[in-house]
């Protein structure tokens, strides 16, 4: 099976499998964020709960893991399909009729791991990862109230913009992306390729929508 | 309709690709031609310009060409960003000047990618394609001996499904428009052909997975779902046949 | 006068094939891989005959000159293939088969080469399904069928309108198992220039890479050369561009006969010409005459107002229109053969009658069918010619009839061969389109594909083993005798002449005033002094050619000029050839129409007390008038009648 990985099919089905799973953490991570909205204590005791609770704890490396396996086959299959046009290029661009987002999956994808290290570093370094410290018997500073974190970091503009702008590269990474790993996957045909479409456009919409709520409103509420 | 009125010629600036062989540097040149009918096609327009160099004693502009009716998949050519030009459903023989602009510019390149080379000036070789098929894009009967046409009924639909696939000329557009320079299309639509039809059932697993691996291993690039294969492709072939191959890869090899 | 063999065998008509495979010699398996067989040309024919030799065991090199062997000229072939299984329960029968392709070549084939044909239609229909060609199939699973020009039976399986296409891949993947296994090597873009005799035995041949422009050698216990028909000597034709007839004029030069040159076949559904850029014409399907009606206006004055374009066909009332077809041949109408419909179009355009701006076009109108069966029934039959007509005219044929006028499309004539499908070269053996085969002086719809692939899956691999089971003895020829030497020197030769001409005019130049003076001259209405005509001018353009093509770029490259100028220079002279075989017939028959005879309705008149024979031209050297052999047709089993396609 060891070449099986290598096939260019399997490389596409690791990569959809990833993605679907990046897709469904994005779902519970919305899920929690949103709570923000509606109440400090609320949204405190989530984090707890995702701080602490063992199945949560699990995942984290789970999801790593799958981050860095999108990734690197991301950069594998980029540089595959950049050599694979071979070394004269052509003069004209592509005008064939095709989607922004399938063109730019890489470029779109840079744009979500340059946030994603931002957004490590800013929350996921002051929330989960100081109980996780603390939990293993090492220096921590547990933060006790995230909600005051959140609110203070995206009280400032130019934070929330980048915010946004991630957000909407999401958005478009997602469009394409849903369907593209059912496709992948082989789970598609003629009929269903409509429905898959109008589904991940649902799904990009819930996602980019749910994570914009967040810093619209602690800008201006 | 009937042409009442005088048709217009179309004067024209062409960006060719010229390159002399397979190991040499090549470069574009730019040539004028004149009066042009928009009736005559793409190839028709490339003829006249030949006539005209072999004329001034100068080499013509090498393309491959031979049914031009848009059957046997020779033509190429990349014009003006897109395989075939810019019509859809069509091959470059079946191009026609009524789709230009007087006084336009029209850039003319090989379809480019790794696993064709150029071989001289817009002809690229394409035997990767072949090789591809010789993995397995066949069903292994010998001639004679088979049971009766009709032994074996098959369901219309799954027939119509295999003749939309099979409709491929395996003129390698879809590698010439895929960003990745991928063959996916093309090596999905044989897959699928012979998948759907009872006949091919019997040795579709070994099928599949031999010709995926040939097609990795001749340098063609993955899919990225991008869909311009099935924008581009003459014979408007649909990317349900790489969903079908797709799925048909897994479970060979998870029988495996 | 050597006597020509056609080697058939005895018995009764239908036992021949069956009495033929029971008695022949065979190759055993030990030694099939010591023998070497070349093919040349990749179509239905080629490609099938060299996948089943793989399969047999023996040692097979093929050759095309496209890029693919997927590409031969079989891949344009549309409207379908026959075959006698009487799916239909319509009464087709392989005598009927038979018959009607007889009756349709005019009596002018030989019967026990078409019994032959008609019987193993079937197994092709078996074989092809077994390799997954997609053919058309109705709601219960079944093959479908439909009907085409010269029967009454439905007997055509066809794959939308691309049966060709499907076919050769289906022939193609074959192929390419074959040359999987190693039993087949391909050589792609590799022309054939000459074939190689040793002591009268075709041994081998003589190719040139049209990449690299090296002049190679292959040798072989047998050639079989299946390189596809020459209609391309008109210039303009339905056939593609890279189709020729310079390869079987190759073999001519060595000493194979050339059978029937005159009999090409002139197809009455093709886009009319439209400018003096035009590089080839396009075929409609002929299938398209099942639904389409056939017409010209009755009046002069309409016609002339269509060409002037002051009036569109659909203003012309009903009663103002000649539906000539169904006029003339009742019982058959719109479907009689495709000689009888390409010259009844003739008739009509020469008394003034033609539309579209030349005058040289008339009407094929879909308006009753889509009245009756609506338009989506239209659109599922034809939806793709439809889409490629409206493509090339920029007409929509769904609003405004078609307008189509006959092309040149195919040829009955070529390499003449026996029974075994050898020819006068033993040895050498001549497949599909290249053979002057089962058609007579007319073939039918749909019977090409069938022709190409009987020769190819189900008649040569027997009959070549007849002669190649004398063969086991003879160890593998290099290609450094003598004999591939002067070959070699003579195809340089011949390259190193044109690049030095250095003239004035390019090859197409020559080509197309080639094509004009047969299509004048030797095309659908022949007379002795047009045809006397033909040779002076063919002989002075071919002098002219000579001394003054002019061929760019180097031998040593790629280079198409080249290509262009080795092929011209043959249909020069097979341009002669085909204008003295018409000469010397006459008669009319099937797609030969000599205006001297015909009846006073203006149909075909055969004299058949004089010229009920094949007639075979051997070369006798550049300067020389060929000689003429004939092979005398017998009819046993079919009572011969004048062709009646009205009741
Ligand atoms: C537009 C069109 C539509 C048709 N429709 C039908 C139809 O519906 N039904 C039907 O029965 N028939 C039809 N025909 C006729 C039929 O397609 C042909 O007669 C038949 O396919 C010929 O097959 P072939 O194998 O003899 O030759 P081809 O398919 O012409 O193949 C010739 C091969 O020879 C090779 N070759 C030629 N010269 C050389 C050389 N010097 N060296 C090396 N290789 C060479 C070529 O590369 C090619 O591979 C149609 C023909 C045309 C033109
Ligand atoms: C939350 C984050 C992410 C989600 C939900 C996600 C989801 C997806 C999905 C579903 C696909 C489609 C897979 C397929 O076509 O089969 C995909 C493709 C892709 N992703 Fe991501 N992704 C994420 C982050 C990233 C990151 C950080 C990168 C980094 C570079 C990246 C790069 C790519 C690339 C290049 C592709 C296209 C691969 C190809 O088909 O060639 N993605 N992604
Ligand atoms: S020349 Fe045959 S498809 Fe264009």
């Amino acid at each position: 099976m060891s070449c099986f990985c290598l096939s260019s099919l399997a490389k596409k089905l690791i990569m959809s499998i990833s993605g679907a799973f990046l897709m469904v953490f994005l779902v519970v991570h919305l899920g929690a964020n949103l709570t923000a909205l509606f109440s400090q204590e609320l949204y405190n005791e989530v984090c707890h709960f995702m701080d602490t609770n063992l199945l949560i704890r699990v995942m984290v490396p789970v999801l790593a893991a799958g981050f860095a396996v999108h990734i690197a086959f991301a950069l594998l299959l980029t540089f595959q399909n950049f050599m694979a046009r071979g070394e004269q290029r052509y003069a004209v661009a592509g005008k064939s009729d095709v989607s922004w987002s399938s063109r730019n999956m890489f470029v779109l994808g840079v744009i979500v791991l340059g946030f994603l290290a931002l957004h490590l570093f800013h929350f996921w370094a002051k929330m989960q990862l100081q109980t996780f410290l603390g939990l293993m018997g090492m220096d921590a500073v547990p933060n006790h109230d995230p909600y005051t974190l959140v609110r203070e970091l995206f009280g400032n503009p130019v934070y929330s913009v980048v915010y946004l702008i991630w957000i909407w590269a999401l958005w478009f990474h997602l469009t394409h992306g849903f369907w593209s790993a059912f496709q992948s996957m082989g789970l598609n045909n003629a009929n269903w390729l409509p429905r898959l479409k109008v589904a991940g456009t649902v799904y990009a919409w819930v996602i980019a929508l749910g994570f914009s709520a967040i810093p619209i409103y602690f800008l201006f509420f | 309709m009937i042409q009442n009125m005088e048709k217009k010629g179309l004067n024209l600036t062409l960006k060719i690709w010229r390159q002399e062989n397979a190991r040499s540097k090549g470069s574009f040149e730019t040539y004028q031609v004149q009066d042009i009918s928009p009736d005559c096609s793409f190839l028709e327009m490339l003829d006249q310009l030949n006539e005209k160099l072999v004329d001034k004693f100068e080499k013509p502009v090498c393309f491959d060409h031979d049914c031009r009716e848009g059957i046997c998949g020779m033509c190429s050519l990349y014009i003006n960003g897109r395989p075939h030009g810019n019509d859809s459903g069509i091959t470059t023989c079946q191009l026609h000047m009524r789709h230009f602009k007087d006084g336009e510019t029209i850039w003319i390149e090989p379809w480019r990618s790794r696993a064709f080379p150029v071989i001289k000036d817009l002809v690229v070789d394409r035997t990767a394609l072949d090789k591809i098929i010789q993995e397995g894009g066949y069903v292994s009967v010998n001639t004679g001996g088979t049971p009766d046409g009709n032994a074996l009924p098959i369901r219309k639909e799954n027939a119509d499904l295999a003749m939309d696939a099979a409709a491929c000329i395996g003129c390698g557009a879809c590698v010439a428009a895929c960003k990745n320079a991928s063959a996916m299309l093309f090596v999905s639509a044989k897959v699928s052909q012979l998948a759907l039809l009872p006949q091919g059932r019997v040795e579709a697993r070994e099928r599949v997975t031999r010709m995926v691996s040939k097609m990795d291993e001749l340098g063609f690039g993955n899919c990225t779902n991008t869909r311009a294969c099935e924008a581009e492709c003459p014979k408007e072939i649909k990317i349900s046949n790489i969903a079908r191959m797709n799925r048909e890869f897994f479970v060979a090899r998870l029988q495996d | 006068m050597v006597k020509l063999d056609a080697k058939i065998p005895a018995g009764p008509l239908a036992d021949k094939w069956a009495q033929y495979k029971a008695t022949q010699k065979l190759v055993n398996p030990a030694n099939k891989r010591k023998l070497d067989i070349i093919v040349v040309g990749t179509g239905l024919a080629g490609a099938a005959a060299a996948a089943s030799f793989g399969e047999l065991g023996f040692n097979v090199k093929i050759f095309c000159i496209q890029d693919s062997p997927r590409r031969a000229h079989s891949i344009a072939a549309q409207g379908g293939i026959n075959a006698a299984k009487n799916y239909q329960n319509d009464g087709d029968s392989v005598y009927r088969l038979f018959y009607d392709t007889i009756k349709g070549g005019d009596y002018r084939a030989r019967e026990a080469n078409v019994y032959r044909l008609a019987e193993v239609s079937n197994n092709i229909i078996d074989q092809c399904v077994a390799q997954g060609v997609p053919f058309a199939r109705d709601y219960g699973g079944l093959l479908d069928n439909r009907s085409f020009g010269g029967a009454q039976v439905s007997r055509t399986f066809y794959a939308r309108g691309q049966t060709g296409q499907q076919l050769l891949l289906g022939a193609y993947s074959a192929l390419s198992r074959q040359i999987r296994k190693g039993a087949v090597k391909m050589f792609n873009r590799e022309e054939m220039m000459e074939l190689v005799l040793i002591d009268g035995k075709a041994r081998g041949i003589i190719t040139r890479n049209i990449v690299t422009g090296a002049v190679q050698r292959h040798s072989a216990h047998a050639v079989v050369l299946a390189t596809g028909g020459y209609g391309n000597v008109f210039f303009l034709s339905t056939n593609a561009m890279g189709s020729n007839g310079a390869a079987a004029m190759r073999c001519y030069k060595k000493g194979a006969f050339f059978g029937n040159p005159c009999y090409v076949q002139i197809h009455p559904t093709c886009i009319p010409v439209h400018g003096d850029y035009q590089s080839k014409l396009t075929l409609m399907s002929e299938s398209l005459r099942n639904d389409g009606r056939i017409w010209v206006p009755k009046k002069l004055e309409d016609a002339e107002a269509l060409r002037a374009g002051k009036l569109k066909p659909t203003q012309i009332p009903e009663e103002d229109r000649d539906y000539y077809l169904e006029r003339r041949y009742p019982a058959f109408g719109n479907l009689v053969p495709r000689d009888v419909a390409s010259r009844a179009a003739k008739e009509r355009c020469d008394a003034g009658f033609g539309v579209n701006e030349t005058g040289l076009a008339v009407y094929l109108d879909f308006a009753d069918a889509i009245r009756r069966l609506g338009k989506d029934v239209i659109e599922a039959r034809y939806g793709n010619l439809f889409q490629m007509y409206e493509k090339i005219t920029d007409d929509n044929p769904y609003e405004t009839p078609m307008m189509i006028y006959p092309a040149i499309h195919y040829s009955m004539g070529g390499l003449w061969v026996d029974y075994e499908l050898q020819t006068t070269i033993p040895g050498l053996y001549a497949a599909g389109e290249a053979n002057f085969s089962d058609h007579g002086a007319n073939r039918l719809g749909a019977s090409a594909l069938m022709q190409g692939l009987a020769d190819g899956y189900f008649v040569l691999p027997y009959t070549i083993q007849n002669y190649l089971s004398h063969e086991i003895q003879v160890p593998r020829f290099s290609t450094e005798l003598k004999e591939f030497d002067d070959a070699c020197k003579s195809v340089q030769e011949r390259i190193n002449k044109l690049m030095s001409i250095g003239g004035r005019c390019s090859v197409d130049h020559f080509q197309r005033q080639l094509g004009k003076v047969m299509w004048d001259k030797v095309g659908m209405a022949r007379t002795k002094e047009s045809l006397t005509e033909a040779i002076a001018e063919i002989q002075a353009i071919r002098e002219e050619f000579w001394q003054n093509v002019r061929v760019t770029g180097e031998r040593d490259e790629f280079n198409p000029e080249l290509e262009k100028a080795l092929r011209t220079a043959e249909h020069l002279e097979l341009g002669e050839l085909m204008a003295r075989d018409a000469l010397l017939r006459e008669e009319s028959c099937g797609g030969h129409f000599r205006e001297e005879f015909q009846t006073p309705e203006g149909e075909a008149l055969r004299q058949d007390a004089d010229f009920m024979f094949v007639s075979c031209w051997e070369y006798r050297g550049a300067d020389q008038e060929p000689e003429l052999h004939k092979e005398p047709l017998n009819y046993e089993s079919i009572k011969i009648a004048q062709r009646n396609y009205k009741e």
